[in-house]
This record gives C-alpha cells, sequence and structure tokens, in this order.
C-alpha cells in the first residue's frame, strides 16, 4: 500500500526478500497470539473468580451466576489480548534497560492494519474500519427494535431481549462513536494538519484502537450472559439487580472511558507540543481546534465514567452499597456522577461533528472561514459551559430542585456558543462559489439536523416544558437529532471527503448522492414523528404502547428500515468502489488548499520529506494569496 | 447582470415568512400540544410551549431561509472554478448576534423561572422541600412505585393504600413519590406531571386537577423488563365523589390498611441485590 515515492521512508531492515515462512510469522506478538491469549486470560480469570468467590456467597451456587468470574475474566482476557498484541514489549524493553524498537510494523504491507502499528495513517483506518463494524452491528439492533414496535405489545422479541436490544444500541452508539470522527480522521490528519510525522504517543494510539476494539466485542458478548435491562444509561439500583450481562456494559464502558482519556491525552499533546514551525494558535485549521476542544472534554470526563463503574462493579461483587438505599447508598449519587460524565460526553459526539462541517464549507464555497475567532471560542465555551449543566437530565428527579433554575440558565447558555458555530457557517456561506459535492451535502444537513436538534433543545433546558418530554421520544428524537444528525452526517461527510485521500481511490458518486439524498430523506422521516410520539405520551424504551400511537409507529419503522436501507447503499459503494472498481482519486480532487491535500495520495509514512513551515492562515480561498505552507510545490501567484 | 442586495432581499423574506408564519404558528400550533388543560400545571405547560415556539419560530425561520436562499443563489457557475470574496468575519454582525442570541437566553431563562415557581413547581417532581409550596389546603397522596405497577396511599383518610388513582377536581394535591425498589418515574400524561420515584426519597410535585375525566399513568424511567407494561389509569372526579369513593377504598382494603406499616414518607426498600 505504501506509495514508491517516500524519499524519506527508511529503508525495512526485513525485506520481503528474507520474509521467514508463514508458519513462522505466526509466531510473535500479533493478532492470533492477542486472539489466543485474551481467550486463555478469559478462562484463568473466570477459574481464579469461581475459586475466590463460590463458595462464600450463596447467591452465586443457587443461579449459576457469578460475576466476580466474569469481571475477571472480562480484565484478565483484555489484559492478555494487550500482551498478546505487544504493548507489553516496550515497557519491559525498557525495564530491563535494552533499547527499544522506535517504531513498530510501519513498514509492512497489509499486515500492519492487523497489529500495533506506530504509524498514526495505519491507526487511523484500522479505526475507520473497526468503528465502522461496530456502528453496522448498532445500526441493525435500532433495525431490530423498529421491528419489534411495528407492534403495539411485544411480540416479536420478548421483553427481556427487546431492552437488551435497546441497551446494545444506546451503548454501542454511545460508547464507541465518541471516537467516530477522532479515532479514524483526527489520528489519521491531525499530525498532517499541524505538520508533525507521528502522534506525541504513538503506541498509546494504537493501544486507544485495540482496547476500543477489545471493548466492543465484550459489549456484543453480553448476550451470552442475559444482556442488560438498564440502557446505556445503567441506572443504579436496577443495574445492581441485573443478571451477568450487565458486568459486560460496566467492563464495556470502563475500557472505553479509558480508550477515551487516553486518545484525548495523546491528541492533547500532540497539538500542544508538536506544531511545526509557523503553525501557531491562530493559524490552527479549525479542526484541530475542534480535536482539541472535544479532547479536553475526553480527558476530563472520562475518568468519571470509569470511577463510577467501579464502584458498580464493587457494588455488585463484594457487597459496597455505594448505590444501594437499602445500604446506605444513594441512586442519585449514580445519576450524579453518570451525568457528569454522561453530558460532556454529549459534546464529545457533537464538537467533532462543528469542526468537520467548518473545515469543509471553505473548501467547497471558495471562501474563507468566516469568524475563525468566534468558531474557536464558540468551541471553547461549549467545553467548558458542558461541565455545568449536567443536571438537566434530572429536572424531574427531585435532586438539588431549587438548583433547577441554575441549570435552566447554564443549559440555555450553551446555545449561544453553539450559535457562533451557526453564524460562522452562515458567514462562510454567504456570496459563497458552492459546489454541492457529496461531503458538502452532507454539511449542509448537518445544518439542518443540528438546527432542530438544538431548537428541540431549548423545549427540554425549560422545566415546565421537560416536564411532558422529559423521558419520552421526545428526547430521544432530539439526541438522534444532535448526535445521528450532527455526528453521523459529519461522519460521511468527512469519509467522502477524506477517504479518497486515505486510499487514493475514489467514491461512485452517483451512489454516493443516492446514500445522501435517501439517508437525509429517511432520517427526517424517522425522527420528526418522534417529537410528537414522545409529546403524546410514548415513553422511551418501551415495547408496549397505547394503541392509538400505533400508525405513527409503523411509519418511523418504515422510515428507519429506509434510512437501513440508505446505509446500505454505502455499504455496497464502499466494497464496489474501494475493492472492485478501485478507481485511482486525483490528489487533490476537491481542489482544497489544506496542507493533506498537497501531498502524495496515500501519504507517505513519515509524511513530509521536510517539516513544513506555515505562514499564513489556513484558509487562503477567495482572494489570491501565498501558499498555506513553505513546501507548496503548487504554483500559486505571488503577493495578494 | 448587476448582483441584487442579497441583505436586503434576505432581510425582507423573513420578516414577511416571520409575520406570517410566527401568529399561525402561535394561534393554531401553540394550544395543540399536549398535554392539554386537564390541570393547572398541565395548562401551565401549553402556555409555556407556545411561548417557546413563538420565540423558536423566527430563529428557525431565519437560519432555515438563509439557508435555502444561500444553496439557490450562492453557487458556483456550471462549468466555473471561481474563488468567492474573501470575507473573514464581521465585527458588527458578530457582536450584534452575541447580543441577540444572549438577550434571547436570558428571556428563555427568566420566563422558565417564573413558570416553575408560578406553577408550584409546573407538576415536576421537586425533591422533599419544595421551594414554590401552594398555600391553602392540600389533599396529600403517596406513590409508591414498584416493579412494576403503582399504588396510592392517602395519609388523611387512615393511611389506606389502593392500587387506584383518584383525585378531586379543584382541589391542590400533594403527591409525595417514592420506591421500594429501582427508580422509577411517575407521568400522570394529562395531568402535565412527572417525578422520579427513588428509593429512600420523597420527592413531592404538586397538581391541582381542573377538568373530569380518564387519564394515563405511565412509568418514564426503565425500570426492569416489565417497564412497558407499567401503566394505569387515573381519574379526576367531583369532590363528592372523590369522598364516596376514598370511603369505599378504606372499607375495602380495612383487612389491608392493618397490616401495613405506618405511613411514612419513605420506606426501607426491600433488598435489591439478588438472593439476599
Amino acid at each position: 500500500m505504501t506509495s514508491a515515492a517516500t524519499p524519506a521512508a527508511p529503508a525495512a531492515p526485513g525485506t520481503p526478500a528474507s520474509r521467514p515462512p508463514w508458519w513462522r510469522r505466526l509466531i510473535g506478538f500479533n493478532l492470533l497470539t492477542a486472539v489466543v491469549l485474551g481467550i486463555g486470560g478469559y478462562y484463568l480469570g473466570w477459574f481464579i473468580g469461581h475459586q475466590i468467590s463460590s463458595p462464600t456467597f450463596t447467591y452465586e451456587t443457587a443461579t449459576d451466576e457469578n460475576d466476580v468470574a466474569l469481571l475477571l475474566a472480562y480484565l484478565f482476557g483484555v489484559a492478555g489480548f494487550l500482551i498478546g498484541m505487544g504493548f507489553a514489549n516496550y515497557p519491559v524493553v525498557r525495564l530491563l534497560g535494552r533499547p527499544p524498537s522506535l517504531r513498530e510494523k510501519e513498514e509492512q504491507g497489509i499486515s500492519r492494519y492487523f497489529g500495533l502499528c506506530t504509524d498514526h495513517k495505519v491507526v487511523g483506518m484500522q479505526y475507520l474500519v473497526g468503528i465502522g463494524v461496530f456502528f453496522f452491528v448498532g445500526g441493525l439492533n435500532a433495525m431490530l427494535i423498529r421491528t419489534e414496535l411495528l407492534h403495539t405489545t411485544p411480540t416479536v422479541v420478548g421483553p427481556s431481549q427487546y431492552l437488551s436490544l435497546v441497551g446494545m444500541h444506546g451503548t454501542m452508539m454511545m460508547g464507541m462513536m465518541t471516537s467516530a470522527i477522532l479515532g479514524p480522521f483526527a489520528n489519521y490528519f491531525v499530525p498532517v494538519m499541524i505538520g508533525a510525522r507521528r502522534m506525541a504517543f504513538p503506541r498509546v494510539e494504537s493501544l486507544t484502537f485495540w482496547l476500543l476494539m477489545a471493548a466492543g466485542f465484550i459489549l456484543v458478548s453480553t448476550i451470552f450472559f442475559g444482556g442488560f435491562p438498564t440502557g446505556w444509561t445503567g441506572y443504579e439500583p436496577l443495574n445492581n439487580e441485573a443478571v451477568m450481562g450487565m458486568d459486560s456494559y460496566i467492563v464495556f464502558f470502563a475500557l472505553v472511558g479509558v480508550s477515551m482519556a487516553l486518545l484525548g491525552l495523546n491528541m492533547l499533546a500532540t497539538i500542544i507540543t508538536m506544531r511545526a514551525p509557523g503553525m501557531t494558535w491562530s493559524r490552527l485549521p479549525i479542526f484541530v481546534w475542534s480535536v482539541f476542544a472535544t479532547s479536553i472534554l475526553m480527558v476530563l470526563a472520562a475518568p468519571v465514567l470509569i470511577a463510577t463503574l467501579t464502584m458498580a462493579a464493587l457494588d455488585r461483587t463484594i457487597g459496597t452499597t455505594f448505590f444501594v438505599a437499602g445500604g446506605g447508598g444513594s441512586s442519585y449519587l449514580f445519576e450524579n456522577l453518570f451525568w457528569f460524565f454522561g453530558h460532556p460526553e454529549v459534546y464529545v459526539l457533537a464538537l467533532p461533528g462543528f469542526g468537520i462541517v467548518l473545515e469543509l464549507l471553505p473548501v467547497f464555497t471558495r471562501k474563507p472561514l468566516w469568524g475563525y475567532r468566534l468558531a474557536v471560542s464558540g468551541m471553547l465555551g461549549v467545553t467548558l459551559l458542558s461541565f455545568l449543566v449536567w443536571q438537566h437530565h434530572l429536572f424531574v428527579s427531585g435532586i438539588n430542585a431549587d438548583l433547577r433554575p441554575f441549570y435552566m440558565l447554564s443549559t440555555e447558555i450553551i446555545s449561544i456558543p453553539t450559535g457562533f458555530i451557526f453564524l460562522c457557517v452562515m458567514g462562510t456561506l454567504w456570496k459563497a462559489r458552492a459546489t454541492f459535492t457529496v461531503p458538502m451535502l452532507f454539511c449542509l444537513a448537518w445544518a439542518f439536523n443540528f438546527l432542530i436538534g438544538g431548537v428541540s433543545g431549548v423545549f427540554l433546558s425549560d422545566t415546565p416544558s421537560d416536564t411532558d418530554t422529559h423521558g419520552s421520544l421526545f428526547v430521544m428524537a432530539h439526541f438522534h437529532y444532535t448526535i445521528m444528525g450532527g455526528l453521523v452526517f459529519t461522519f460521511f461527510a468527512a469519509i467522502y471527503y477524506w477517504v479518497p485521500k486515505m486510499t487514493a481511490l475514489r467514491f461512485n458518486e452517483r451512489l454516493a448522492k443516492w446514500h445522501f439524498w435517501l439517508m437525509f430523506i429517511a432520517f427526517n422521516s424517522t425522527f420528526l414523528p418522534l417529537f410528537a410520539l414522545g409529546m403524546k405520551g410514548m415513553p422511551r424504551r418501551v415495547s408496549s404502547y397505547a394503541p392509538d400511537l400505533h400508525g405513527l409507529n409503523v411509519w418511523v419503522s418504515i422510515s428507519a428500515f429506509v434510512l437501513g436501507f440508505s446505509l446500505l447503499i454505502f455499504l455496497f459503494n464502499v466494497v464496489y468502489s474501494l475493492i472492485f472498481v478501485r478507481r485511482r482519486a486525483e490528489t487533490n480532487p476537491w481542489h482544497s488548499k489544506s496542507i493533506e491535500w498537497q501531498l502524495p495520495s496515500p501519504i507517505p509514512v513519515n509524511n513530509f520529506t521536510q517539516i513544513p513551515t506555515f505562514d499564513s492562515d489556513p484558509y487562503p480561498y477567495g482572494t489570491p494569496s501565498p501558499p498555506a505552507f513553505g513546501e507548496a510545490a503548487a504554483p500559486a501567484p505571488a503577493g495578494g | 447582470m448587476r448582483e441584487p442586495n442579497h441583505a436586503r432581499r434576505l432581510m425582507l423574506i423573513w420578516l414577511i415568512a416571520t409575520v406570517i408564519v410566527t401568529p399561525l404558528v402561535v394561534i393554531l400550533v401553540g394550544p395543540n400540544i399536549p398535554p392539554g388543560n386537564a390541570s393547572e400545571q398541565a395548562s401551565g405547560h401549553v402556555t409555556d410551549n407556545t411561548v417557546l415556539l413563538g420565540m423558536a419560530t423566527p430563529v428557525l425561520l431565519l437560519v432555515l431561509i438563509y439557508l435555502a436562499y444561500a444553496v439557490i443563489f450562492f453557487r458556483q457557475p456550471q462549468g466555473a472554478a471561481l474563488e468567492g470574496p474573501a470575507l473573514r468575519g464581521d465585527t458588527r454582525i458578530q457582536t450584534v448576534w452575541i447580543v441577540v442570541t444572549s438577550l434571547m437566553v436570558l428571556v428563555l431563562a427568566v420566563y422558565g423561572t417564573v413558570r416553575l415557581l408560578a406553577d408550584n413547581g409546573a407538576g415536576s417532581g421537586s425533591g422533599p422541600n419544595p421551594v414554590a409550596k401552594p398555600s391553602g389546603p392540600k389533599l396529600p397522596v403517596q406513590v409508591i412505585a414498584q416493579q412494576w405497577a403503582f399504588t396510592y396511599r392517602y395519609p388523611t383518610y387512615g393511611g389506606v393504600e389502593t392500587p387506584h388513582l383518584e383525585l378531586p377536581r379543584n382541589q391542590m394535591v400533594e403527591l409525595h413519590v417514592t420506591s421500594l425498589d429501582v427508580v422509577h418515574s411517575f407521568w400522570a400524561i394529562q395531568l402535565g406531571v412527572k417525578a422520579d420515584a427513588n428509593p429512600q426519597v420523597d420527592n413531592v410535585v404538586f397538581v391541582k386537577p381542573t377538568h373530569l375525566g380518564r387519564f394515563e399513568v405511565r412509568c418514564a424511567e426503565l425500570c426492569g423488563i416489565w417497564h412497558g407494561q407499567m401503566f394505569d389509569y387515573g381519574h379526576v372526579v367531583t369532590p363528592a365523589s372523590f369522598q364516596q369513593w376514598i370511603h369505599q377504598q378504606q372499607v375495602t382494603f380495612a383487612p389491608v390498611t392493618r397490616k401495613l406499616p405506618p405511613y411514612k414518607t419513605t420506606y426501607l426498600p426491600e433488598p435489591t441485590r439478588r438472593g439476599e
């Protein structure tokens, strides 16, 4: 896959001629070893769990349920998986005082995508495929949920399985998709955009990916342990009552938390310390700013989640009562801790979308970004405020009811910095020379969707109005408009925009347009009626509802199936264009002036032959102006 | 062709649309939004939602009209590769935008707070010691949630506990919502009432039913596999038939009432850990 034109790439120590036979290559630190050690670790943990726990708890012996065993099995399994992958090598070698390997698997062919690789571009591709797979698993759950809701009473799946589906869909989307843009696109393009050759911590970068994959696998494994009944919020004390499948949720979300925190930390370190000469803060591409803001949220919010879930796991195993009212604990404590993570979490999902839209609009409008500073302050404002609003999820809970005016105010204040982003979008569109390519269409769809999501959020932030809509499908519609309409649409914008650079292959444009239009129409047709359903009194997460709501539910389900079908078109396009047809993309099909498009595609291993210097802002569209960075080979007219 | 004055055209379209659409939304849509007028709180929500809609409509129209206008008029000519004007911001527009949005947010927050306090918590669960207490006589009713049913206890009628909910019309009711196991949420849909039921917590909510009739009660917080089946109906009745009904309940459930623990705002929940 590596381009031949990479003068900076040092010659690989193991050239293909001297490679050992295939069976020899299976031994060593690779995916196979990782899976073997992972399974081994799993059974070791299971065994230890039964040894230390089963004789003491009557419950476990009576029901064949042993949370200690399952939790240990998961933890040992993940540890084994990571060791097999080779993540322990570097620390061990350093401990032994030997010189460590400075880069790993950067030169190998296709196999580097299946292991620990320190090339940020490989990790980006890994993320894109890995997250894509779990995105489709989560989407499949949604299809099953909507199939069940074709009926007013539980018919297709039982009520228990229905809740497991709801929980898996929500948890998968809220967990895996936190990295939907930071994982693939920030890992791939942030180092390039700031003129660096790699991330600050390349091994940690790879670790975040493999942790996320292990987590996703654990979440899916919940179906072998009875699923979990709590939805993605995992409220106590239902959490404490639930069967062993709940432990899958706990371990999944804790691992996602670790992955998020490390990813955020890595991004912050990279953006702060590794900018090339001339890449001042005011020249940072707006996408990098959004990654920066998101990373702050990840680093500060994820540890709270990890701590909360650790407490939940202790409640379930060794009999602490943090969240059990009967033992002096409080269900409020869990709600507070969860939403202190949970609200920043939704901005972790929304902020990268802002960045993508503002980054792509200048390219397709042929104009500089309008209001750069306003956009940056909007993102940082959202980051700060998102830690001050979490109790708006708890307006009817009775927690600190006297503080509700404050949370109402702080929640509504968040619409000011979000409004900045809209003003920047509108300003950039002003007198534009817009071409409506597929990425541009997805960006415009973002503006429409997020507008509806934002306006419905005003109703939810108002306590009297929230009394009717809290816990109803209105909320569900609202956050699908902001997250699916805000994140997933920009995720596809980024895919259509950047994958031609990442793979050097182009998508079939006609299929892409079909995908867009079908997805946009079906999305709105699915989620707009849900506002009405919520207002009419249909709660979230139910499989039985009033018969007079049946017609609307059938409409929503059919729209959801069309939405699912539009994603199949995308999948078909991926397989068709990137695997079978393989038409080569131009180096810079969008005529972007951003630095990543000036490099050959795919980008060589070390990105640059020589670290670039930056001497102008990143959006030199419109009037003739000097090139964005010193190394640019494109003959740009001088002066201006 | 001379470039038209886009700003003036946009302004005009938006003004006309706002002047036409906003009153239509406020008059036609607003009053028809659930939950209706079954209680003072529900009517308050309708007013509140109407005001919010009235404020949101011009904003929604502004952005939508702008987007549509931009898509129609700010296009790259066919086959051309022109660059747009290099505009990088406008301090005046940004200042106006910030001031206007900030003012709207302040108005929203102040209005929401006033409604919340004036409607005595607006039908939302307000914790054990609500600040906005209604004056005058109140009928206390305890809502006890458990997997997967609500029961109701009337402390002023001998602490009788019944699976049915009836409330007298035009009487301020003080609901005490609590749970015996996991978190539930008491949602009386047409009354505009929602309050979480937490174990060991007394969540108070005030509601004054104003119209006779049936209302739906649903659980609005995921509470286990039969969460979806946790629904029921309550009735708003005349004070006279309420008296008749509650005495009948007292007689019917007298054997149960004797065995119940004395009325308290919360009850020690049953163990929630499986099997212990």
